[in-house]
């Protein structure tokens, strides 16, 4: 096997992991805030594609210039969410919360097949398409954009975090929601946000993703259960944990698929998983 | 003398121990059991028998959900792979090697548990969501598998060969469906009566307790994680007997569908809809949906499913946001408070 | 001779945070132990230590001279310890007999043997005519109690009593210290927290004071009382002395 394969390999994984890691990350912020796990968040990938294609087939805009529209929309269905079901679960017991957002991409995914039949779509002539030849090695200019795009969503997202009031309020609540609450900041609104922002990262994530991946209702599916992963691996709730367990576990998965088989490539990274269940549950950065 | 305090320890002892079901509900159920037993007889058509037999499979499947999440709390959203494995493991001791179903059914209930416990040893000890993320990928991981294993016949899945010998040894009944109705009544009434009588054993009480406050059940004696491991086996091994049973009735195995999510999902909104803890919540559950998608598949044809899931979908937010405990928690909270208050 | 519970040197950090810093202190069978502190002084992480949900970052706990550092919950109730918990827990969808019988069920296989048990415990905390109720129908005077009466039915040597008399009517506190005397009475060991300080100064035979995860006292309560540590960490600032 040559350098060059490999080589390939690594960077089409990398680009793939900012992708995750972009998907990862609004789930680890939702989980961080009120340790509610959103079951329904490859859903909201799917959706954010599907509404990227459509404002491509029947409005003609790129989805890289709908991208904000589209992250508007994701953002404005996260609030909705969270007032209208997770406010309501938030006391109840597990078992009610995981399966009102289990319940929810239930009928998202029947929904968008009812809606969009299971046929694969894609966006058929992209702005940005073909490769670019760097070296050795080819790279779709597609994923090359999404890639950085996602980079630049994550910068935007932790500079908001950590140097904005709103943002350090969010990480008070996330780190300690009873200490935030007596400190006078709006712990719900905060909640709020959170559902907001994790939404709107995988509007940015699925705008992209649609670029050069097929739109079907289903696609969610895998991307949640690798951002499950990620998020696992990075730590429940941490962002710099996400960002770098989803662009290793591109690399696992890309690498995995040349070096031992492509059609288990998935499997290699939810043994990744049990893998960090059993020696580091706590995730790279974890906070537990 | 009522108010002497040892006298009220002597009455409060002499009570039997367990509640005694009122006279109406003795009747209920007797009646309940006759139009069961007789119900070939007087539904004897395909369709109805078939919609009985998926009832009592389903029920045996959401019972089975349940003594995980019912009774210790966790929530395991991958249990179509018990489904798949029951259902594999006696197919192909018999497509292969010719062993009875019989034979297979309690292989593929023993490997059903070790997988559980496989999945469950590493999970369980830490908060519940590790262990739900755990079941749904491997559920999908398994599925994966399955579908790629070219000894148990890959995507294209297994046919059960045909055995007309001995019917009762093959567990093939081929047409007559009343022999799968009375096996499917007897496997599910197997089901609820070990389920029934776990919940009045000294194991049954510590679940419960680990699923209520797993903090204080360790404080009582109550090795937790160990009690949700248990328990996740027995719930693997009653699913997977579930699964072996259905391939004997089905007679082919496709890994799409024996290992589908929409399997975990269905066994989840059954126990959650029907009320989860409860002893027949999961058969109420059953009862409801099982019809309701047998239906809406002659109704609405092929897009049936989708109709389907998005009903189910918003059907279990719903229970989640409003009644969490299900239909039948109004009726158990009555019936296991004994009649006549005491303060 | 060696007491019951020894607690020797324990240390407990979270993160940056000392919550327990080297506490020494120890509790003798038919002896009441009572452990003041204002919020955050690191009592029930001190609970948290000796029943094994934390494991001490350095010292260790002794039972009976036995090492018990380490040792999961589960076996230290095996070993004859048990607990009540500040936050109440209760098993909110079983009857407070089912409640109660779980306890029991530590020392024995049979139902009935534990049904017995668990009613004896319920008469003894006053609550034997509430059997049949789910726990989650209880106040919460009623659930402190099924509380005490889930942990003697495992019958401990020694119990960990979290807050006896707070968040409870105040009628109902007589009964409750009637209680502790009675365990005391019985020869259990009993280490309790308690805010209210009047209650403390008159059944505790010793008592620890913990102010930021350390010791600043230890002893008689009127000894404790004259402490100049104690009156400036506690009684003086927070005026509980009441």
């Amino acid at each position: 096997m040559s350098g060059e394969i490999i080589l390939q390999a690594v960077v089409s994984g990398l680009l793939m992991g900012l992708i995750y890691a972009l998907v990862a990350v609004g789930l680890s912020l939702i989980f961080g805030l009120m340790e509610i796990v959103n079951f329904a968040h490859g859903e909201f990938l799917m959706l954010a594609m599907f509404a990227s294609f459509w404002l491509w087939a029947l409005g003609g805009l790129d989805p890289l210039m709908s991208l904000p529209l589209v992250a508007a929309m994701l953002a404005g269905a996260g609030l909705l969410v969270h007032w209208g079901i997770i406010r309501h679960v938030l006391d109840a017991p597990m078992l009610a919360q995981v399966c009102a957002t289990f319940g929810l991409a239930v009928a998202l995914r029947a929904g968008a097949q009812f809606l969009w039949t299971p046929d694969f779509r894609v966006v058929a002539d992209p702005l940005v398409a073909g490769r670019v030849q760097l070296g050795p090695i080819f790279i779709g200019q597609p994923q090359l954009v999404a890639g950085f795009v996602c980079l630049a969503a994550f910068v935007a997202l932790w500079l908001f975090v950590t140097r904005t009031e709103t943002g350090l309020a969010l990480q008070a609540t996330s780190q300690d929601r009873q200490a935030a609450a007596v400190m006078g900041i709006p712990t719900d609104r905060m909640s709020a946000l959170g559902w907001a922002i994790g939404l709107g990262c995988v509007a940015v994530a699925g705008s992209m993703l649609s670029t050069f991946f097929y739109i079907f209702p289903d696609v969610g599916t895998n991307f949640a259960l690798l951002a499950f992963v990620a998020v696992a691996l990075g730590g429940f709730g941490s962002i710099l944990g996400s960002l770098v367990a989803g662009v290793l576990i591109g690399l696992i998965e890309s690498l995995g698929g040349l070096l031992i088989s492509p059609s288990y490539k998935t499997l290699i990274v939810f043994a990744l998983y049990l893998a960090v269940v059993l020696v580091r549950p706590k995730g790279l950065f974890g906070r537990f | 003398m009522a108010d002497d305090p040892t006298l009220k320890l002597e009455a409060a002892r002499a009570q039997p121990l367990w509640p005694r079901p009122p006279a109406w509900a003795v009747a209920l159920g007797l009646a309940a059991g006759g139009f069961l037993i007789a119900y070939p007889a007087i539904f004897p058509s395909p369709f109805s028998l078939h919609l009985m037999i998926m009832i009592f499979l389903y029920a045996l499947m959401a019972q089975s959900w349940n003594v995980m999440a019912g009774l210790s709390g966790q929530i395991s959203l991958g249990h179509a792979m018990f489904f798949g494995i029951g259902a594999y493991a006696a197919s192909v001791l018999f497509a292969k090697y010719g062993v009875s179903p019989w034979i297979g059914l309690l292989v593929g209930m023993a490997i059903s548990a070790l997988a559980a416990a496989a999945v469950g040893l590493p999970t369980l000890r830490l908060k519940g969501h590790y262990f739900a993320i755990a079941t749904l990928l491997i559920g999908s991981g398994v599925q994966i598998v399955f579908s790629r294993w070219e000894w148990v016949g890959a995507a294209s899945g297994l046919y059960i060969p045909i055995e007309r010998t001995s019917p009762w040894l093959s567990f093939q009944f081929h047409g007559a469906k009343t022999p799968y109705y009375f096996l499917a009544l007897g496997a599910a009434a197997l089901g609820y009566l070990l389920v029934w009588h776990l919940r009045r054993t000294r194991f049954g009480f510590r679940l419960q307790a680990v699923r209520d406050e797993p903090e204080a059940a360790a404080s009582l004696g109550v090795a937790v994680s160990g009690h949700k491991v248990l328990a996740f086996m027995l719930s693997g091994a009653m699913m997977s007997a579930a699964g072996t049973f259905y391939a004997q009735y089905v007679l082919v195995l496709d890994p799409e569908r024996l290992f589908s999510l929409d399997i975990s999902i269905l066994v989840l909104l059954m126990t959650v809809l029907g009320g989860s803890g409860t002893l027949w919540g999961p058969a109420l559950g059953a009862a409801i949906l099982v019809p309701l998608s047998e239906y809406s598949r002659i109704w609405f044809g092929g897009t049936g499913r989708t109709v389907d899931l998005i009903v189910y979908g918003i059907l279990i937010v719903l229970i989640c946001m409003f009644r969490p405990r299900g239909l039948l928690s109004l009726i158990e909270d009555r019936l296991r408070r004994r009649e006549g208050e005491r303060a | 001779m060696t007491s019951l519970l020894e607690v020797q040197g324990v240390t407990k950090r979270f993160g940056g945070l000392t919550a327990n810093s080297e506490i020494t202190f120890d509790a003798n069978a038919g002896e009441i132990v009572g452990i003041i502190g204002p919020n955050g002084a690191g009592k029930s992480t001190l609970f948290d230590l000796i029943t094994g949900f934390e494991r001490a970052d350095a010292g260790e706990v002794r039972l009976d001279g036995r090492r018990i550092t380490g040792v999961r919950p589960d076996r230290i109730c095996a070993l004859g310890v048990g607990r009540t918990f500040q936050k109440l827990k209760p098993f909110a969808d079983m009857t407070v007999a089912e409640n109660v019988m779980v306890g029991a069920l530590a020392r024995t296989h049979r139902m009935r043997e534990a049904r017995d048990r668990a009613l004896e415990a319920l008469a003894f905390v006053d609550l034997l005519e509430r059997r049949d109720r789910f726990a989650r129908e209880l106040s919460t005077g009623q659930r402190k109690r099924l509380e005490l009466a889930r942990a003697l039915a495992t019958g401990p040597r020694l119990i960990l009593m979290d807050e006896v008399t707070g968040g409870v009517d105040q009628r109902t506190i007589p009964g409750l210290i009637e209680l502790v005397l009675s365990l005391k009475a019985r020869g259990l060991a009993v280490v309790l927290i308690e805010h209210n300080m009047a209650v403390m100064m008159r059944i505790a035979d010793r008592i620890l004071a913990l102010h930021a995860g350390r010791r600043i006292a230890f002893g008689p309560p009127a000894e404790v009382r004259q402490d100049a540590l104690v009156v400036d960490a506690y009684l003086g600032s927070a005026d509980h002395a009441a």
